[in-house]
């Protein structure tokens, strides 16, 4: 590992490699990526039951994963008695070794007489698209054996010739414009063919591919389910390609990670219905092929084109062209054979780890990668490991290539959480992310603490994090100094020497603004302006003139650390809204909810303020308050990772207590405050909003627009999944430059728009940034002066 | 099935851009020929009075296959809500016959358009349980987007046509 000191060469590398991929693949992927997101959001939205297909799924993989040793036995009987062969491969090399086997023995090479035909002796195999053997290698190992492999996913295809990697799971050649597809054709196949339109380049394709399939010995597909009851397959493309390749040679392998098995041929359904949805937003895909192999489908051979493909079968009346061809018996026996080759690969062991064993209920949909903005940037060559991309492959990398290779990406995860709505499968990403950060955090070697941070990081971490994340996870300790020392504090970090000096030592960004932070914190102007007991007296006026709702609750605003120290102008206007309809406030002291550590990995260190919060407000909820947040990523700690950090009953009742700010506002409208004692808007004034990511996935961007709506204004929200601040990795040396590309295209959504809202502080100060304006919190506009 | 069903299976495939002919058992034959373009290959059709026109090669050869522009499949059931045709893969060569030429006619009786994916599976699973081998659910065109924008036709059909044979 790179010591702290040497780790700024490293960043600048690392800043280089994701400027590269922006500038040579960023387009493409976008333009493939964000279109497939918005689909696969419209298509759930206008899907009855979405969110019960999407629990039965997740029940599905969850029981079929527990129960996985058992149902590998039941696989292997039932496609034993179908009459094919089943082999689990440890590993890599184990399943290389097999399929090669299968290979040679296929086309002769077990000596018992070759093809009299005259092929070519070199053994040809036709793959369709799978992941699963792109973990394993299968191509290389397969040519090391002098065995000829096409893919005839087109994609796949474009990747195999230009000797690539896929840059996503669906869209493996997403990164490739047609025009440089067009320029690898015309080289590969020394021709003058314009291909100027995408069928033509289809067109060719489809005619070099359909020559190989005809010709070849084995097919090998993947298999996107497979029910262990019936020893079913099923096999899902819009191409085409799965299908010939199953069926055409008489010898099909059929490679699948073990956790591709789901008890029974009824499970197949709700996958079946959701996962063209989640991958593309199709209601369903144009193949969905289910067989147990091997079938009854006659098997082709195109070197005898006069014989029958079906021997005998459909024979209906006088057609009898059969008498071509009288050496071995016809090419429609059932001599078919079929291979089922399941990879553990690592999984058996990720299924016993409580952390990874998620993502083995992950159906390769790639919707998590469409989702996020970061893989819009850069795609999965970035962010990415040796074979998976997006945010679900930090789990797959970790589990089936080993920790560092998930570590080399995983930091481009922030954790917006945008991909939890999107995961057919409801596999909790981001938790993932955060894990096997940490989990990287403790592999670094051990570093002595440096002077500068020392005290600034009262943590729990052990090992030897990178000093820029311990700096970031301990965030809150480092801004009640700042705080403490304002203004000298905001003149210090505008100094140069001082920039440089956070950028050598911490690996921030000296183009970023950094925050300026108040003398006065909230929860001292709270205290200064007369406490609670002047807030009740507020309160009450407010209820006896009618304005309020006359509720008879209480609310504690909870002072994050941004809104407390840094932008306290949303904390105060949160203040004076709640005590205008009614509600008497509280601004306590309270300790950091965990969201920074949590965002570097530090998962000890959130843990303990977990336990310090819900300590510190358990009072608050015993008495019946109400507690109000406005920092969603806040929030969104509490009602989302505290489930794993806390107890049940605690983690239950403090997210069933807490309440965003704009649906705690909007639920007092509904119960009769006034919203004519707020600053309202003259019913249809434009306002941009963009919601927080994290709200988002809390279902909570609705309130917000509903508030605003209610108080006159005619809001528009932003389809950006995120502003690509998230926290501290704006700040960050080596992401600076990819942070402000997604910034830039949300500011673009919002740009002509006269009046912009952001509910996150990260939002916020990135859209101010960009646009060069203030950028409010809706709760400011709303707020009387 | 009911009117409503096949009526949201014509629906579907019009999206789809999937040709559609509703005909009685009697004229299935000239519709299966005007949907059609020669040279056409076929696998026999298991419906009562409904034969295959005599343009459509039975039993076809390899090079039959290669050379076919249409392939006429029976479908053992087809699916309202999605424009989906279940394809069987019989020992005839249901699989390639539909599959290998450019243009798919797809006969499937009206009793047997169901309204949704589950209907369909309830048809489905017994009969693999029972050891049915294959079942492809066919859904409009074939399609790639790899190659720098959507084409139809790339493995499988870019042009399908389903006959919907009515109940007497």
């Amino acid at each position: 590992m790179a010591s702290n000191r040497q780790s700024n060469p490293s960043q600048r590398e690392k800043a280089a490699r994701i400027r590269h991929l922006m500038e040579t693949e960023g387009d493409a992927i976008y333009a493939h990526a964000s279109a497939s997101n918005l689909r696969r959001t419209q298509t759930y939205a206008e899907t009855d039951g979405i969110e019960a297909l999407r629990t039965e799924t997740r029940a599905i993989k969850e029981d079929a994963i527990e129960r996985l040793p058992s149902l590998l036995e039941t696989v292997r009987e039932a496609v034993e008695e179908n009459g094919g062969t089943v082999y689990l491969a440890d590993d890599a090399a184990d399943a290389n070794a097999y399929i090669a086997e299968v290979v040679e023995n296929a086309t002769g090479g077990d000596g018992d007489g070759t093809d009299a035909t005259g092929a070519s002796d070199t053994p040809s195999v036709v793959k369709s698209k799978s992941m699963t053997t792109e973990e394993i290698d299968l191509n290389d190992a397969l040519e090391r054996e002098e065995i000829d492999v096409t893919e005839t996913d087109l994609g796949e295809w474009v990747i195999q010739l230009a000797d690539d990697t896929p840059s996503h799971i669906v869209g493996p050649a997403m990164h490739v414009s047609r025009e440089e597809i067009a320029d690898l054709l015309r080289e590969e196949f020394d021709t003058d063919d314009p291909f100027d339109t995408p069928e033509a380049l289809t067109r060719f394709a489809r005619d070099k591919l359909g020559e190989r399939i005809r010709e070849a010995d084995v097919g090998i597909t993947g298999a996107n389910f497979i029910a262990a009851d019936t020893g079913t397959i099923t096999l899902i493309t819009n191409e085409g390609n799965a299908r010939k390749t199953a069926v055409t040679p008489d010898t099909h392998v059929a490679v699948a990670g073990v956790e591709k098995i789901i008890p029974s041929i009824r499970d197949v359904e709700p996958f079946v219905d959701l996962i063209a949805k989640s991958a593309t937003g199709q209601p369903i895909s144009q193949y969905v092929t289910m067989l147990s192999p091997p079938t009854d489908s006659p098997t082709i051979d195109f070197d005898r084109p006069d014989e029958p493909i079906a021997g005998g079968g459909d024979r209906t009346d006088g057609e009898s062209s059969d008498q071509t061809v009288g050496d071995d018996g016809g090419a429609s026996d059932s001599d078919r054979d079929f291979h089922l080759v399941l990879l553990d690969n690592g999984r058996m062991e990720m299924r016993e780890d409580d952390q990874l064993r998620e993502t083995l209920y992950c159906i390769r949909c790639g919707a998590c990668s469409n989702s996020c903005e970061n893989f819009q940037s850069v795609g999965g060559h970035g962010f990415g490991g040796e074979t998976y991309s997006g945010g679900i492959a930090t789990g797959w990398e970790a589990g089936v290539h080993g920790q560092d290779a998930a570590a080399e990406f995983n930091d481009l995860c922030t954790g917006c959480t945008r991909c939890v709505d999107a995961c057919p499968v409801k596999i909790d990403i981001p938790w993932i992310n955060t894990v096997v950060r940490d989990r990287v955090n403790r592999d670094e070697a051990s570093e002595p603490y440096d002077f500068l941070v020392d005290g600034l990081t009262p943590d729990a971490e052990s090992g030897g994090i990178d000093l820029g994340k311990r700096f970031f996870g301990n965030i809150g300790t480092a801004a009640k100094l700042a705080s403490a020392t304002a203004p000298v504090s905001n003149w210090l970090s505008q100094a140069d020497p001082v920039r440089a000096g956070l950028e050598r030592t911490l690996g921030i960004d000296r183009r970023r603004d950094l925050p300026t932070f108040q003398r006065e914190s909230l929860v001292d102007w709270f205290e200064r302006r007369g406490g609670p007991e002047t807030s009740r007296r507020r309160a009450q006026r407010a209820n006896e003139s009618g304005a309020g709702a006359a509720l008879d609750r209480e609310a504690v605003l909870y002072p994050d650390v941004y809104t407390n120290y840094v932008d306290t102008d949303r904390g105060k206007a949160a203040v004076r809204t709640l005590e205008a309809l009614g509600i008497p406030v509280r601004v306590p002291a309270l300790p950091e909810s965990g969201r920074a550590p949590l965002s570097q990995g530090m998962v000890a260190t959130a843990d303990r303020q977990a336990s310090e919060l819900y300590a510190a407000v358990a009072e608050d909820l015993d008495a019946g308050r109400d507690l109000v947040v406005v920092e969603p990523s806040d929030l969104a700690a509490f009602k989302r990772e505290y489930e794993r950090l806390l107890p049940d009953r605690s983690a239950g009742r403090l997210a069933e207590n807490s309440y965003e700010i704009c649906e705690y506002v909007y639920g007092l409208l509904e119960n009769g405050a006034d919203a004519g004692v707020l600053r309202t808007g003259s019913g249809d004034d434009p306002v941009a909003y963009h919601s927080h990511c994290q709200q988002r996935t809390l279902d909570l961007e609705a309130p917000t627009t509903a508030l605003l709506e209610q108080c006159g204004y005619a809001p528009r929200t932003t389809n950006a999944e995120c502003c690509g601040m998230a926290g501290s990795f704006g700040y960050k040396q080596e992401y600076y430059e990819l942070s402000m590309d997604v910034g830039d295209r949300l500011a673009g959504e919002v740009d002509g728009a006269e009046r912009v809202l952001a509910s996150g502080t990260s939002c916020g100060d990135q859209l101010e940034t960009l646009l060069e304006r203030s950028v409010p919190h809706p709760i400011e506009l709303l707020a009387p002066r | 099935m009911t009117t409503d069903t096949v009526g949201r299976f014509e629906r579907e495939l019009e999206a789809l851009e999937v040709g559609f002919t509703r005909v009685r058992a009697a004229d299935a034959s000239d519709a299966i020929e005007t949907a059609l373009e020669e040279p056409a290959v076929g696998v026999s059709l298991p419906f009562d009075g409904v034969s295959l026109p005599d343009s459509v090669r039975r039993a076809p050869t390899a090079g039959d296959l290669v050379d076919a522009r249409t392939g006429v499949t029976p479908a053992t059931f087809a699916i309202a809500e999605y424009g989906s045709v279940a394809i069987e893969s019989r020992a005839a060569g249901d699989e390639p016959v539909s599959l290998y030429p450019e243009r798919h006619v797809a006969v499937v009786a009206e009793s047997d358009v169901v309204p949704d994916l589950s209907a369909g599976f309830d048809r489905l699973v017994p009969a693999f349980e029972d050891g049915e081998d294959s079942l492809v659910f066919a859904t409009g065109r074939s399609a790639t987007a790899d190659m720098g924008g959507l084409v139809h036709g790339v493995h499988g059909p870019g042009e399908v046509h389903v006959i919907v044979l009515e109940d007497r």
